[in-house]
Order: C-alpha cells, then sequence, then structure tokens
C-alpha cells in the first residue's frame, strides 16, 4: 500500500492523527492516550496488518520526549511511523506489549534509559542497569556520570 | 527484585544459569524456575556487558561511532560497520562506487560464514559434540586470516567508512577467497555427515523449542531464528542494498519451527553465502573504492533508518539528526535483542537439559544484545 492510501486508512481509524512524509516511511502522530486503540486497530485491521513492529524507541528533545514505533506488515511489506509526544517530567504512556510481543523488553528498555512509565506493563522492572538502580535515566540529555563519561 | 534462588512458595526451585556459564557463551543470567525438570519460567537478566554504545555514539562524529559498532555483535563486526555506513550514506545522499559496493557484499558474505561456522562448532559443543567445534574454528580461521590481510584486523574489521571503503583490497584477496570457496564448498557436505545426519544430534534437536509463526512476528524474530518458522524476513531479498537485488541467491526457509529447523537453516544459509561470493569473485568492478566526501560530515536535519542483514538477523540503525557533526540520538535494532525476548516462550515447559539447543540455536551473542 502506498503512503497516501496508507494516510487514508489510518485517518479513517483515528481522525485526529496527523501526518508527516519525507522519510523513509509515512509518519503518524497520535496523542498518548489514542495510542493503544490504534496500535490495536493497525495490527487487526485486515487492509493494513500492521503484525511486525520491528523497532520501539524514545527520543529525549529537551522540551519533551517522542515515543518512536517503527511497524511493518509482513503480508503486505508497507510500513509506517507512529511517534507520541510525552511529558518531559511526568512521561507516561499504555504500554504495547499485548499488541506486540516484541514491545515488552524493549519498554523496559525505554523505562530505565528514558524513565517512561508504561502503563499496563506485565513486568516493568530493570533489565539492563543493576538492580537497585536509581536517579537519572542515562539516555536522557540532562545524565552526568563524571566517573565514566568522557567528553572529548 | 527477585529471589537470586531457593524455592517458590509452589515449590518450584529457583536455578541461576550464569552469568559466568559455559553454555551462555558471554555473560547472561537466566534465572530459572523449575518445577522438577521442567522448565515453568526463564527470565533473563541483561547488562553485564553493557557500555551504553547509543550514549557514546552522540558524543561521536560520524566517521568515529563506526568503530564503536564492531564492538557490539563483534562476530558479524563487518555487517554492523555496513549498516551504519549506508544509514550515513543515505543522510548524505552519496552514491557508492561499484566497487566499493562488490567489496562490502563479498566481505559480508564472508563475515556470515564465519560467523554460522563459530555458532555451529560452538552450539555442537554445547550439546556434547566436540569435534565439529575443530573443524569450525579451521575454516573460520581462514577467513579470519582474508580479513586481516585486507582490513588489517581479524575480529572488529573497522574496514567500512561513509562513501566506500578504507582502502583498495589487497592484491591476493581474490586468489585466496578463490581456493578458500573452492575447498570449503565440500566441507559442508562433509559436516553433513559429522551432525546433520547424526541420530543422536537430531534426537536432542527435534521438536526442542518450537516457535510458531505467530509467535516468530509478535515477538520480532529475525535472521535463522524466525526463518526456521517459515517467515519470510531476509532483508537482502525484501530491502535489498548494494547489490543484492541483482544477485542469485534464495532465501532459505524452514517450517519445523524447532531447533532443528533453524540449525537446518543456518547450514543452507552458508551454502548461499558460498554462491553470493561464486558470483561476485570472479569479476570485481574496477574504479574507485570509496566515493569522494568531505572531511568533516553532517548529515541534514532528519531522521534516517536502515536496515540490514547480519548473521543473526535484522539490524537497524536509527539515526536522529540535528544538522551537527554528532548524531543526536541513535538506536541499534539488535537481532539478539528481540530474539532472546522469546526464549521464555518457547523454553516453558521443555526440559532444562534442552535449553542448552534452545540457545544455542537462537544464536545469542550477549555483546549484541546488551549494546
Amino acid at each position: 500500500m502506498q503512503n497516501d492510501e496508507l494516510q487514508a486508512n489510518v485517518s479513517q481509524l483515528l481522525t485526529t492523527a496527523t501526518f508527516e512524509e519525507g522519510g523513509d516511511w509515512l509518519t503518524v502522530n497520535v496523542g498518548a492516550d489514542e495510542l493503544l486503540p490504534l496500535a490495536s486497530q493497525l495490527r487487526d485491521d485486515q487492509a493494513l496488518t500492521f503484525n511486525y513492529l520491528f523497532c520501539l524507541t524514545c527520543i529525549d528533545w529537551k522540551t519533551h520526549l517522542t515515543m518512536v514505533y517503527h511497524l511493518t506488515s509482513t503480508q503486505y511489506r508497507h510500513s509506517l511511523v507512529l511517534k507520541v509526544k510525552l511529558d518531559r517530567d511526568r512521561p507516561a504512556v499504555e504500554s504495547l506489549a499485548f499488541v506486540w510481543r516484541t514491545a515488552e523488553f524493549h519498554e523496559r528498555e525505554v523505562y530505565e534509559l528514558f524513565g517512561v512509565d508504561f502503563i499496563h506493563h506485565p513486568d516493568l522492572r530493570l533489565l539492563i542497569l543493576p538492580d537497585g538502580w536509581e536517579g537519572k535515566n542515562p539516555l536522557r540529555k540532562d545524565f552526568e556520570d563524571p566517573i565514566n563519561m568522557i567528553r572529548l | 527484585m527477585f529471589e537470586e534462588q531457593g524455592i517458590t512458595p509452589e515449590g518450584d526451585l529457583i536455578v541461576n544459569v550464569g552469568p559466568q556459564h559455559p553454555a551462555t557463551h558471554g555473560v547472561l543470567h537466566l534465572v530459572i524456575t523449575l518445577s522438577g525438570e521442567t522448565i515453568k519460567k526463564v527470565e533473563p537478566h541483561l547488562g553485564y556487558i553493557h557500555r551504553s554504545i547509543e550514549k557514546m555514539c552522540e558524543s561521536l562524529t560520524y566517521r568515529q561511532f563506526i568503530y564503536v559498532t564492531s564492538r557490539m555483535d563483534y562476530l558479524s563486526a563487518h555487517i554492523n560497520n555496513h549498516a551504519c555506513a549506508l544509514c550515513v550514506e543515505k543522510g548524505l545522499q552519496v552514491e557508492v562506487p561499484p566497487r566499493a559496493q562488490v567489496i562490502r557484499v563479498l566481505l559480508d558474505e564472508l563475515t556470515r560464514i564465519a560467523s554460522h561456522e563459530l555458532w555451529w562448532g560452538a552450539m555442537a559443543m554445547d550439546i556434547g559434540a566436540f569435534t565439529p567445534f575443530f573443524h569450525a574454528f579451521r575454516e573460520r580461521e581462514t577467513i579470519n586470516d582474508i580479513m586481516e590481510e585486507t582490513c588489517g584486523a581479524r575480529l572488529t574489521m573497522n574496514y567500512m567508512v561513509p562513501g566506500g571503503v578504507m582502502q583498495d583490497l589487497h592484491p591476493n584477496f581474490q586468489a585466496r577467497v578463490k581456493s578458500f570457496i573452492q575447498q570449503y564448498k565440500h566441507k559442508i557436505s562433509e559436516y553433513a555427515e559429522l551432525l546433520t545426519g547424526n541420530i543422536i544430534f537430531k534426537n536432542r534437536m527435534k521438536n526442542v523449542g518450537v516457535l510458531s509463526v505467530e509467535d516468530a512476528i509478535s515477538y520480532g524474530c529475525t535472521g535463522p531464528t524466525a526463518r526456521g518458522s517459515g517467515v519470510s524476513c531476509d532483508i537482502r531479498k525484501l530491502y535489498p542494498y548494494e547489490v543484492y537485488g541483482k544477485l542469485d541467491f534464495e532465501e532459505i526457509l524452514e517450517t519445523g519451527g524447532d531447533s532443528l529447523a533453524r540449525y537446518m537453516v543456518r547450514i543452507r544459509e552458508m551454502q548461499q553465502s558460498i554462491r553470493v561470493i561464486e558470483q561476485l569473485v570472479d569479476d570485481i568492478p574496477e574504479g574507485d573504492f570509496q566515493a569522494k566526501t568531505k572531511a568533516v560530515l553532517k548529515l541534514p536535519k532528519g531522521e534516517f533508518y536502515q536496515r540490514v542483514e547480519t548473521a543473526r538477523g535484522e539490524l537497524g540503525v536509527y539515526i536522529v539528526s540535528e544538522g551537527g557533526t554528532t548524531p543526536y540520538r541513535i538506536k541499534f535494532r539488535s537481532p539478539g535483542f528481540s530474539n532472546l525476548s522469546v526464549l521464555d516462550k518457547i523454553a516453558r515447559g521443555g526440559k532444562l537439559g534442552d535449553l542448552v539447543a534452545m540457545m544455542g540455536t537462537l544464536d545469542l551473542v550477549i555483546p549484541d544484545i546488551d549494546r
């Protein structure tokens, strides 16, 4: 499915979504509370079938955080990028672990490295950082570690 | 916090495998809940070799950060470098000369053979056959020697630069690759006699760690792990990069979904890699090995994503640029991370002794998972 068809289909599912083109794939910006219903629809819709979440990450823009979800369909081979803007001080978004199982591990990673709270995540614990890690999230832009970080 | 050891209230035994364990091939820590000999739950604990490569890359320039990525999946370091170089080139809109493209693909496929060879030997050793290890390392050593001659290093090659490769091929390269391929072609059938046709080996692998098609897709499995379940996911075929689109090779698919199917995919993939090398090695186009690029690279503002097929599956490099000389944010979608997440799913209900066969055929490389 081409980008314009995808856009038409997605805007039927969610009228408030805004679209961006320019990169490799169509980007859809959605609100944090609209993410979970849209994600399930994208996966279950017969014409779309976005059954494979191939990348899940977060970007710290200093003023806000952006969650980025790269989706593709193993049936139709079209891809889509979902973006959700989050508040930097109290970032929280619904977990997608029950839509795509791979999100469970990726969300745990984002949780510890960016401090995003995933609501209804089945098992939200530290994954990479040592047990008992407290305080700041390493991939935030304001993270400082004077011992281990070397500035060039 | 989890209970590190002991017995759960239900009477199940908690067993720690790793972080130092011969079968994890790296510092992976698994906390396994056992009922008798049956696995009820596998919980991976990561981070023992986490170096925060993504954070490190944020303060390195587009020429420098490629070197760090060799240290992720150190068995397919060359393909990691390739992914990063391609992603930077996508941002710069640089056309790579044909000679460099062919060199890159040739070395990619040699790396794939070397990586699968190491997996083959190590996995066989895990489940109790020691001889294959020596055979595998003999072959791998030859590839490492070829790599050393051209790239100057045996493992962390760092041979790719944005725009092409660092220097031209060594004059011996073609002859050595050809003689390697000649003898190696026959070795693969020899291996088949050693392991693939071995009834003890088959019994240990068959119906162990069965991964369904739906789970493979939902858990984001890629590479031979997913192709063993019949999921078509070879990036070289689906989204061809460099000269892969013009080459004649097959995407290997098996339908079993068990450890034996994943094993067969890798063995047959090595044969396909030989096919690719044979098509390219005789006529490497003449010309530049590197496109002209500026000394200081600046990517335009925007987002760039590049997917490549490493020996373990799909590697995604996601660069967010603000127009500067360093990436604003970089994300490596490593194949091992997603492949590991499925371990709990396929191990449940299996026996503890079979866990090694499951882990072996997922082909986990820990630095790739931890990054």
